[in-house]
């Protein structure tokens, strides 16, 4: 496939989860909405990786598995954002018994 | 059209109709849902680029652990309580104009960028499997993966810290 196939692809879902960022105001969505952004740069970070093996394959046999590595350091990063989030999430919760993200504009009480 | 282009077209919209779902259902627990089913997607598109690995963390990672952590804090929060709150149609009317401006833009400056034509392997190429990528985690990339589990630890530390009190 095309590169700029992919390009397009990852794009689209980055963009789909910035409007989910913008108009939904339940925390845990707007968090989904991250999760999504961060999987279509893991995607497009895939696809390059495979358009760079393609192309130096024959200079180097392994060209390209950094960018799949990063992709994997970028899981492991996600998962621990994810869990401090939640907890911050939950934390929100129990103080004002709503998860409305227009809580969080000051940190304090 | 090969069969290669089939499944990226059934895979791509599943994941942009699944997408599309998360913001637009109400129920956050089926926003949860449609999530899950843009990772099995995505991890679909890893399949068929050939990165098994990362097919595979993927579901484990996103799809199992991180999904099944949203699901218990959407248990925990009682959602009977609590009315979902909404933003003014206005907002969102603004908001989806954002979104789509942005859209706008990225694409019409990568249209004209080098190489769009080039193409990615998807069938061939074994640069995605456990044994290539287990050799280099392991020997170029040894400091930052130790580092890791550093990381781990200390969002652990504090999650429980947070969640305490």
């Amino acid at each position: 496939m095309p590169i700029y196939y992919y390009i397009v692809l990852a794009i689209v879902l980055f963009c789909i989860g910035i409007v989910g960022v913008l108009v939904r105001r339940n925390a845990i969505i707007v968090f989904m909405c991250i999760e999504l952004m961060l999987n279509a740069v893991n995607l497009l970070m895939v696809a390059f990786s495979k358009m760079h093996h393609l192309k130096n394959a024959a200079i180097n046999a392994s060209a390209g598995s950094d960018g799949q590595l990063f992709v994997f350091f970028i899981m492991v990063v996600a998962a621990a954002e994810v869990s401090v989030g939640l907890a911050i999430i939950v934390m929100l919760f129990r103080n004002t018994h709503s998860v409305d993200i227009n809580f969080l504009n000051r940190l304090k009480h | 059209m090969g069969v290669t282009a089939i499944l990226f077209w059934i895979l791509s919209s599943l994941a942009l109709l699944s997408a599309i779902m998360i913001v637009v259902s109400k129920n956050p627990v089926h926003s949860v849902l449609w999530l899950i089913l843009v990772f099995f997607a995505i991890s679909g598109h890893y399949l068929l680029l050939n990165a098994q690995f990362l097919a595979i963390v993927n579901i484990i990672v996103y799809a199992g652990a991180i999904m099944v952590l949203f699901l218990y804090v959407l248990m925990l929060i009682d959602l009977k309580k609590i009315v979902d709150p909404q933003r003014s149609l206005w907002i969102k009317l603004v908001g989806v104009a954002t979104g789509c401006c942005l859209l706008l833009v990225l694409i019409a400056a990568l249209s004209k960028a080098d190489q769009t034509t080039a193409l990615t392997q998807t069938i061939g190429g074994n640069i995605g499997l456990v044994e290539n990528l287990g050799k280099i985690l392991f020997s170029e990339y040894l400091v930052p993966f130790e580092i890791s589990s550093i990381l781990f630890l200390s969002a652990m530390v504090g999650a429980v810290v947070i969640g305490k009190k």
